[in-house]
């Protein structure tokens, strides 16, 4: 295999062992980046210093020094996670020319860990979509077919990823935001337990929901990224204590439980490629179940409730006054530049910004906000049951197919509902999973794979099984 | 017609070092715009607060000194507006709703001479940054500049109910306030706008006017006496009071309407997913209680019992932490209590330059004595050194040059003349002088008290009494 197209793992091998120099091989991906973006545009910014940087590594290595455990590897990070000195424009004109002065706790580690920064790459504005055709830098598109979506909002992770455009990316799974890319792209993406990795330098769209979370061509490589990546940070509080450290491993049969509601609500052909899953699995010796999750119909309304409420309040602090956009303030008075400022946020920004501000006006608090957190609470406690009998809760991770670009775009409330499968695992802060599963008329779906809390090594082990087991088709023709 | 006053104290906690969400100086003041900044506190994209526990600490401490009962568990709160400010849009606050409580509440506080005052909730939040108007005024400027250097910095908002009915006890309330704070050393007062205090007025059951923008807390009196007045004064033209915000002017002191118009607010508070609830608890209380310096209540009983002052000498010292610790610095040095009391609170008082004093936040600002002077200045007159009168001139002086008082009796021989010879030469000239009054004297032993005084005026006071009182009843006998 050409060096461009191996797994994280491989590539910090292949250039420790001098096989191949980092420099060799990131002129490489940035010759397949030059080749491929014009069909996907899955970046927003490509890194001019990943050659510099690599020249570092090659060096580090001829030195004998110590190059860690990503050394060489090339990394694209979703725009939303800050980068010190490089744009992070979360795909909107409000930051349109915002270059950050720290780098977000995930980049630093990973950068520690001997990683190469290939570039930033696309989202839904401020993370807002699940399909990444809500960005100020146009769509992104699927490398399995560029006339349909790669899913959102990390949609330009996974379809760098995908296209073999880097070793592995980071994204941001708010509601689904990582796992609904992989699925549609055929990528490997986790969500990880709500505090597992620092959210310092994310930036936050609705910060009790959101997680950091890998994406990689394989398990293996969203194993080595999360053990960089994991671990308590002083600069964020709600990370938990420790530094955990997972093993590549199958684990012996878990008990898994298939959410019923999730099958019964996905398209016979997602259905189908699931059921197939299921039989994978038991024929790896796991005793699958069906099992119902009866609170998943308070789900989606509760996700938008919460998300939109924060998300309101998040975004009030783009209001052009310390970084943004060329706008001069002569001749305005505050509040009519505020608003003349924030009339540039896009379409679904403006209606998340709206919808939030309702749900926390003064009387509704209680009706809708708290209501939702209700809601949440109950979701997790069935979850937690369920978990006292099943190690993983298995479904699709998607209910539909990877659908046309622009053929949702004008309908808010059905763009919605492609998350109900995914909006669980962050409702309940557990981790959960996107594995390739197989295709349908040509179109990747995903197998979605959850645990109770903290219980990643649990879920990995069940997402290695399947894999190794399914062999799924990773790399599609470009 | 029944008054109502509330009060809104806002202190900062410069006693923490830094701010409440990261790790800036809380010390701002004379740096250079912007400078005091770093990615938290000005806002930027995936930043995330950092409690400052010491300021958790310190409001736990304020709200047990107020009397205030303490949860178990308290949060953070977003108040949501937009103001150029605010580096968010929203500033991080407390919230009393939903079963849900500020670090403290229903307080009662005990000030004056058994006077008291409930308290409604004691808050810990941020303070936002600042507008500079160039140019004057908000009405006046041309354009605004923002410096930030003071945004996050600690502050703890006291709220109380609406128990003051005399502006006077409004004075005597913040000097409590202020007094508790300072014993706390949770905040030094003589920073400017370290302490901040809005009050709100109603007359006669009528709308409540809040007053803003009192720069001292000297002026709250007055800006509360004004605002009674204008009530009373437009209920007796059966004009009605409205509800609003009004502006101190400290030029014209007067309370002026607000130039913007205040619209009904609406903060959409919710709860700051970004810190995780924080336990206080009985173990919080206790280890607070048990970190609490000496408050002033305490003090004041302490001066009375082991000093044997009177109490409402104590009284005077405590409701000033500064006057207070002179006081006992003072008789660390000469252990004449009752003496060093009496002089700090009759005769240095008089010397306080107010206007200065509110300036510089200090009692002494202007005056070059310390413990050292007073203490000297005691045991001076203690030891019948130098007479009382004399002492008030020399503490006159001194407080003005610096000088030791000791150094000053000596330099111009304003010790007591008890030296006989000395004193035998005025007392022979006095009676050369009033020799009717000496025949009266040897007739009627309370006239002698005439020739002593005329003694003392021979000597410009500073004959010792009692000695030139025996020479002259024994010159008396001796003719």
């Amino acid at each position: 295999m050409v060096p461009y197209a191996l797994g994280a793992g491989q590539v910090a091998a292949g250039i420790k062992s001098r096989e191949f120099s980092g420099e060799e091989y990131v002129c490489q991906l940035l010759e397949r980046i030059e080749k491929v973006e014009p069909k996907i545009n899955a970046f927003v910014t490509v890194s001019k210093e990943a050659i510099e940087r690599a020249r570092t590594i090659d060096k580090k290595i001829r030195d004998g020094e110590q190059a860690g455990p990503l050394a060489g590897v090339a990394v694209s990070i979703k725009d939303n996670i800050c980068t010190k000195g490089i744009k992070t424009t979360c795909a909107s004109r409000m930051l349109e020319s915002y270059v950050p002065p720290y780098d977000a706790t995930v980049v630093r580690r990973l950068l520690d860990a001997g990683a190469i920064l290939i570039g930033k790459t696309n989202l839904d504005e401020f993370a807002m979509g699940s399909t990444t055709e809500f960005s100020r830098h146009g769509t992104t598109r699927n490398p399995w077919d560029i006339s349909r979506v790669p899913g959102g909002s990390s949609g330009g992770s996974a379809a760098s990823v995908a296209a073999l455009e880097c070793a592995a990316s980071l994204g941001s799974d708010t509601g689904g935001s990582v796992r609904c890319p992989a699925s549609f792209c055929s990528v490997v993406g986790m969500k990880p337990t709500y505090g597992l990795i620092s959210r310092y330098g994310l930036v936050s769209y609705a910060n009790s929901l959101e997680q950091v979370g890998p994406v990689g061509r394989t398990v293996s490589d969203v194993v080595s990224m999360l053990n960089v990546i994991a671990g308590a940070d002083e600069n964020d509080h709600t990370t938990a204590d420790g530094r955990p450290a997972y093993s590549l491993q199958e684990g012996n049969g878990p008990r898994v439980g298939l959410v019923r509601e999730f099958i019964e609500g996905a398209d016979s052909a997602v259905a189908k490629i699931i059921h197939k899953a299921v039989d994978t699995l038991a024929g790896q010796g796991c005793k699958c179940e069906e099992v119902s999750l009866a609170s998943v119909q308070y789900a989606l309304a509760s996700y938008y409730t919460i998300a939109t409420a924060e998300a309101s309040s998040n975004l009030a602090r783009y209001d052009n006054v310390r970084y943004g956009f060329d706008m001069s303030p002569e001749g305005y008075e505050w509040n009519s530049y505020f608003a003349k400022a924030r009339s540039n946020f896009g379409d679904e920004a403006k209606r998340r910004i709206i919808v939030g501000s309702y749900v926390l006006s003064s009387g509704y608090y209680g009706k809708y906000y708290l209501k939702a957190q209700q809601a949440r609470s109950l979701l997790k406690r069935e979850l937690k049951t369920l978990f006292k009998k099943y190690d993983v809760l298995i479904g699709p991770t998607m209910p539909i197919l990877p659908f046309k670009i622009g053929e949702k775009i004008d309908d808010p409330l059905k763009m919605y509902l492609v998350d109900i499968d995914t909006v669980v695992a962050n409702l309940a802060g557990m981790p959960a999973i996107s594995v390739p599963a197989g295709f349908a008329d040509g179109l990747p779906v995903g197998l979605q794979v959850m645990a109770d809390e903290f219980r990643e090594q649990t879920m990995l082990d069940a997402a290695y099984l399947f894999e190794q087991a399914a062999q799924v088709q990773r790399i599609p023709e470009l | 017609m029944e008054t109502k006053i509330g009060l809104e104290i806002h202190c900062q906690l410069t006693g923490t070092k830094s701010k409440l969400f990261c790790r800036c100086s809380c010390n701002y003041r004379g740096k250079a715009p912007n400078a005091n900044t770093c990615p938290t506190c000005c806002g930027l994209p995936g930043t995330l607060p950092l409690l400052n526990q010491k300021a958790v600490e310190f409001a736990g401490m304020i709200s047990l000194a107020l009397g205030c009962k303490i949860p178990d568990e308290i949060a953070f709160y977003r108040k949501n507006y937009f103001y150029p400010d605010l580096p968010k849009n929203f500033q991080l606050t407390q919230y009393n709703a939903y079963g849900i409580t500020s670090i403290g509440v229903e307080g009662v506080l005990e000030y004056g001479d058994g006077k008291s005052a409930r308290i409604r909730r004691v808050q810990l939040e941020e303070d936002p940054g600042r507008l500079v108007y160039e140019g004057g005024s908000i009405d006046t400027s041309v354009y605004v500049l923002i410096d930030y250097n003071r945004a996050g910095v600690p502050l703890v908002e006291i709220v109380t109910e609406p128990d003051f009915v005399d502006p006077k006890d409004v004075r005597m309330f913040l000097n409590k306030i202020t007094s508790i704070i300072e014993h706390l050393s949770v905040c030094d007062t003589k920073l400017e706008g370290s302490v901040r205090c809005d009050a709100n007025v109603s007359v006669g059951g009528g709308n409540r006017v809040e007053i803003k923008n009192v720069s001292s807390f000297a002026d709250v009196e007055k800006a509360v006496r004004y605002e009674i007045t204008r009530q009373k004064t437009m209920t007796s033209r059966d004009i009605e009071v409205r509800s609003e915000t009004r502006h101190w002017d400290d030029a014209r002191k007067v309370t002026k309407e607000s130039r913007t118009k205040e619209e009904e607010q609406d903060y959409r508070y919710f709860p700051e997913p970004d810190i995780p609830a924080v336990m206080l608890g009985s173990e919080f209380v206790s280890s607070a209680e048990q970190s609490m310096p000496e408050l002033p209540d305490a003090r004041k009983e302490r001066f009375v019992s082991k000093y044997g002052l009177l109490a409402h000498v104590a009284q005077v010292l405590i409701d000033n932490k500064e006057l207070a610790d002179f006081f006992e610095s003072a008789i660390k040095l000469y252990p004449s209590p009752k003496e060093i009391a009496n002089w700090l609170v009759t005769d240095l008082m008089s010397f306080v330059d107010e206007r200065q004093k509110e300036q510089e936040r200090s009692l002494f600002a202007g005056l070059k004595v310390g413990p050292e002077h007073i203490a000297d200045l005691a045991r001076l007159v203690d030891q019948d050194a130098i007479n009382r009168a004399t002492a008030k001139q020399i503490l006159g002086q001194i407080v003005r040059t610096g000088e030791m008082p000791s150094h000053v009796a000596k330099k111009t021989q304003a010790g007591k003349i008890d030296d006989i010879g000395a004193l035998a030469e005025a007392v022979d000239s006095v009676f050369r002088a009033e020799q009717a009054a000496v025949q009266d004297a040897r007739r009627n032993p309370n006239a002698a008290n005439f020739l002593l005084g005329r003694v003392m005026q021979a000597t410009k006071g500073r004959a010792n009494p009692k000695v030139a009182l025996e020479m002259i009843q024994k010159k008396l006998k001796e003719d």
